[in-house]
């Protein structure tokens, strides 16, 4: 049995070498900032909690999080309901299967950066399909100056990078449901609606919980799209926490702060994830516990 | 030859095997017999190498092999659902134990048509499962075991997804095929009626603890225990809660006293137990034992009849021969010979019900 | 409940050639309870299907008490299906899954209550309603699917899909013999399909036996048993099954490997391809009289022993009596009254 798990540990060292030097050491560095201030000149003195308690007053702070939770909840509010609706309507079996499938993959498959380039270039009034297309119809249409129109934007581009990770998630649940239960639900004469109340949602309920976990923290740490189509305008309508963080840390160059609300930002996200998993996870131990089967693993 | 010692294993809360102790020799069949759950697979598991016991220790010709990986063994297992390689040929299938350690394309081609031949498996070489039957592909699966020379064949209830027909066959067919090997052969079933076919040796097994292990007849006949009575009785064992006062025996809710000739050994609780055949419409003996029920409903099989009755407050059963139909609620006295009329006392150990019986 | 009548059902799967269930004709009695039995691949399933409109037959049509159901979905049918697989909704409680069908249809609460607890009551799970149906042991999940077609008053028939398969051994009695007495209270027509013969002999009155899409015989279980009209049948029935002999005939006596077996009546047979059929039931064994045989196998199953003997190039299996003593030489004697004759695998049979 020793032997075994020694020579595993040795096949682990080189991933944790890179982990070490990609992820744990700059942690370490950025906690090592957030405790700090410095006269210049790479002097540093420890501050203790002074940063962490500047950034949690501060009213920047609170709006760029207010930004970034309004922006989650919509998205979240709009991309599972569309994509367990997508895949709800997608084919299970024969030659539309794949096509669906290869579809919505696409808008997986494209850099972040790109599909924020796109969008910037869409939207344009002057040269973009859809600024233009708006623009004759007679919508006043800007996103570069009016704030509802880059909400929207931004919104409308994450649904169309962002669903089909929903849609085939959910896809995988729904397939992997025995087609007996339908023809139970036929006979009982189910609903449409009661057939998806209590026998689709409750066998995509674990794979469900997978998409808005992914959702909710992509979302919730968005920056790329964002900043590529608004730069975080108009004014700072558009500044989410990331975006603030990033103008605190490289543009003012002011490293406490920075760190401390980094660590902040990445203990909101922990917990919000947290709260999310115990929430839909709490169902679904009734569900793994089912007497009669045993499964070895 | 295999040997487990105080082998358990647990996952979680739950106990898959509680302390079993096992020695199973070579050539002969081994049968692991228990409801579902009963720890039969996780046992499987573990001789196999695919788990590890949490305590205990399994010795293989005398030398341990806990932590030797499973590939290293050499062993070959056959599970409940056809397992084969879904885009080799038959042919490849059967040979992909040979293949994989080396051995020549001649050596492999022999013993492939070897196989082959003994499963009747000859005309399907070049298909993939997919195109084949169920039995078919189970024997696809057998076959791939077989070629392999295992020192140790496990096969996990292998025809309870096939119809009862094919089962019929294939296991008529099992006991030659392995016989020849000179392996452990462990074969894993619910069912008694299978073991009992099979024959060899029969562990059984309850909730993950060996209840009893010895030569399959034997263990029918005389079951040391109450519980390895009970998972040896298809249809279920007829039981009844008995007192004993003074040497007599009655029934412990009614009071009716029960003129068992069993040599009584101390007063206190006791558990009467009948299989479903032995009871019969007629006492053919002055000694027999009449029992007094009532029909709540027969099941007729074409040459047997199922009777289900009322005995006093237990649900019991009588397996007849021939067709016998009973209106519901009819009362209907049934007899059981002395010797056929099993008694476990509190301990729920068998008490020898007849002085001379045994075997 | 309804008669079900079958007229000229015939079925092809897409792009087959080959149907999967031959044009067939078939009429049951309402309230009656009947198997449809044979091995995989035989039809049964998709005849079930069929029936009960989950699946659209190429050809023929289907009535209940009269009325041709073929056009009409499942749902309009009123028919209940018990599956293979045990189907719960895992969401609900052990009551709310047996009121979903009875909710579905809009019945009054009051009304759906008491349904409820009948059915309850009948399935002997009082007291649970309230339990998670996600946590009960397979035997209680198929109950609960049992229940979901118990507990509504229109039901026409129950269809049953090799519904114990995933049932263990002892729990196994238990539920058939609750499935006849639920069968002898209720009436429902019951449909019952399986590749198990002790099932389908056990719970039907009349056992429809299938092979490769047709229909080869239709009796009750004693018909079955003792009059096979073909040899399958014969041989599918019966643990081991019949005994199927090849043979020839002189005046009232068939030949076996020139032995002499008297015939219950005489047979005018010509040609070849006959076969002499007998139960292993039927046949004694002896030591000293009869036709003489070679004991391959002696297995002691329990409750009886399974002699297996060869004649020649023929096996002929025997049930004797638990403890019975094979003699040393053994001869067979064979019961003239339950014999049967084939010609080219089809009964012979001079009784009108």
């Amino acid at each position: 049995m020793k032997v075994h798990n020694n020579r595993a540990w040795l096949l682990v060292l080189p991933v944790l070498v890179l982990v070490a030097v990609s992820a744990i050491i700059p942690l370490m560095t950025v906690v090592n900032y957030s405790v700090q201030d410095s006269f210049g000149n790479n002097e540093f003195f420890w501050v203790g909690t002074e940063w962490f308690q500047e950034i949690l007053a501060s009213e920047r702070f609170h709006n760029a999080l207010q930004r970034t939770l309004l922006f989650s909840a919509l998205i979240l509010a709009i991309e599972i309901p569309l994509g367990i609706s997508i895949a709800l309507a997608m084919p299970r079996k024969g030659f539309g299967v794949s096509i669906c499938l290869v579809l919505m993959a696409l808008p997986l498959l494209i850099p972040w950066n790109v599909v924020g380039t796109i969008w910037q270039v869409f939207g344009r009034v002057d040269i973009g399909l859809l600024g233009y297309g708006l623009a004759n119809l007679g919508v006043d249409y800007n996103y570069t100056q009016d704030t509802m129109d880059a909400w929207i934007t931004l919104i409308v581009m994450d649904v169309w990078h962002w669903t089909s990770l929903v849609v085939l998630l959910c896809y995988s649940g729904l397939v992997a449901i025995p087609e007996v239960y339908y023809q139970a639900a036929r006979i009982d004469g189910a609903s449409r609606w009661a057939i998806f109340r209590y026998i689709q949602l409750p066998k995509m309920k674990r794979v469900l919980l997978i998409a808005v976990l992914l959702r909710f923290m992509d979302s919730f740490m968005i920056y790329t799209e964002p900043f590529v189509v608004t730069g975080g305008g108009p004014g700072n309508a558009t500044t989410f926490l990331s975006i603030d963080l990033v103008q605190m840390a490289v543009g003012q160059f002011d490293l406490g702060p920075a760190a401390a609300m980094s660590l902040i930002y990445f203990l909101i996200i922990l917990l919000l994830c947290w709260i999310f998993y115990t929430v839909m996870t709490s169902t679904t131990e009734q569900d793994a516990t089912a007497a009669g089967e045993r499964r070895h693993e | 030859m295999l040997e487990l010692r105080n082998v358990a294993r647990k996952v979680g809360d739950e106990i898959y095997v509680d302390d079993i102790s096992l020695t199973l020799e070579r050539g002969e069949l081994n049968i692991l017999l228990g409801p579902t759950l009963s720890g039969k697979t996780s046992l499987m598991r573990l001789m196999a190498g695919l788990d590890k016991p949490d305590s205990g220790e399994i010795n293989f010709d005398a030398r341990s092999v806990v932590g030797i990986p499973v590939q290293k063994r050499n062993v070959a297992m056959v599970y409940q659902e056809f397992i084969n390689y879904p885009t080799l040929t038959v042919y490849d299938n059967i040979a992909s134990p040979l293949t994989v350690i080396g051995q020549p394309a001649k050596v492999v081609e022999r013993r492939v048509h070897e196989v082959a031949d003994l499963l009747q498996l000859k005309e399907l070489l070049k298909r993939t499962p997919a195109t084949l039957s169920g039995g078919q592909q189970q024997r696809v699966a057998l076959a791939r075991a077989l070629a392999k020379r295992a020192d140790l064949v496990l096969l996990d209830e292998p025809l309870a997804n096939l119809d009862f027909k094919l089962r019929e066959e294939l296991r008529a067919e099992l006991p030659g095929l392995f016989a020849e090997m000179g392996c452990v052969f462990v074969y894993a079933t619910s069912e008694p009626s299978e073991a009992l076919i099979l024959g060899g040796n029969t562990a059984c097994l309850h909730q993950g603890s060996l209840v009893e292990f010895g030569a399959t007849l034997q263990t029918y006949r005389q079951p040391a225990l109450l519980q390895a009575a009970c998972t040896f009785s298809d249809p279920p064992l007829n039981t009844i809660n008995l007192q004993c006062s003074d040497g007599r025996f009655k029934l412990a809710e009614s009071g009716a006293s029960i003129p068992l000739s069993a040599s009584a050994r101390k007063d206190g609780s006791y558990t009467l137990g009948i299989r479903p055949h032995h009871l019969t419409l007629q006492a053919e003996q002055d000694s027999d034992i009449q029992l007094k029920g009532r029909v709540s409903v027969t099941e007729l099989s074409g040459s047997e009849s199922f009777v289900h009755f009322q005995f006093n407050t237990s649900a019991w059963v009588a397996l007849l021969h021939g067709i016998r139909e009973f209106d519901e609620a009819e009362d209907v006295d049934f007899y059981v010979s002395q010797e056929n009329a099993m008694l476990f006392d509190s301990q729920n150990r068998l008490v020898l019900a007849h002085a001379g019986a045994g075997d | 409940m309804a008669g079900i009548e079958l007229a000229g059902i015939a079925h092809r799967y897409h792009g087959n050639d080959a149907y999967s269930v031959n044009p067939l004709n078939q009429h049951w009695q309402d309230g009656g309870a009947y198997a449809l039995l044979g091995p995989s691949g035989c039809g049964k399933t998709t005849l079930l299907n069929i029936i009960s409109g989950l699946l659209s037959p190429t050809g023929g049509k289907v009535l209940f008490d009269g009325q041709d159901m073929t056009g009409l979905r499942t749902e309009q049918r009123n028919i209940a299906q018990v599956f293979q697989f045990p189907v719960v909704y895992d969401t609900l409680s052990v009551a709310e899954n047996l009121a979903f069908p009875l909710r579905n249809r809009g019945l009054e609460k009051l009304e759906v209550s008491t349904r409820v607890k009948e059915v309850l009551t009948l399935l002997g799970m009082t007291g649970r309603g309230q339990q998670q149906a996600s946590s009960l042991n397979a035997d209680d999940k198929q109950k609960i699917s049992l229940g979901r077609g118990l507990v509504r008053t229109d039901v026409n028939a129950i269809l049953f899909d090799e519904p114990l398969t995933v049932i263990d051994p002892h729990l196994k009695w238990q539920l058939r013999t609750e499935l006849k007495k639920i069968h002898r209270q209720f009436g429902h027509t019951m449909i019952y399909v399986t590749h198990d013969q002790i099932e389908a002999l056990t719970f039907a009155d009349q056992v429809v036996v299938m092979y490769e899409g047709s229909v080869v015989q239709i009796g009750t279980p004693q018909q079955l048993f003792d009059k096979p009209q073909h040899t399958f049948v014969g041989s599918f029935i019966g643990s081991p099954g019949m005994n199927i002999i090849r043979c020839g005939v002189d005046g009232s006596d068939a030949i076996i490997e020139g032995n002499r077996i008297p015939l219950h009546q005489s047979v005018t047979a010509t040609g070849d391809g006959l076969e002499l059929g007998i139960r292993p039931e039927h046949i004694q064994l002896s030591g000293s009289e009869g036709v003489s045989v070679e004991v391959t196998v002696v297995e002691d199953v329990g409750k009886h022993i399974v002699v297996r003997t060869r004649l020649a190039e023929q096996e002929i299996d025997v049930i004797v009596r638990e403890g019975t003593a094979i003699p040393e030489r053994v001869f067979l004697k064979f019961d003239a009254a339950k014999l049967n004759l084939y010609q080219d695998s089809f009964l012979l049979d001079s009784d009108p």
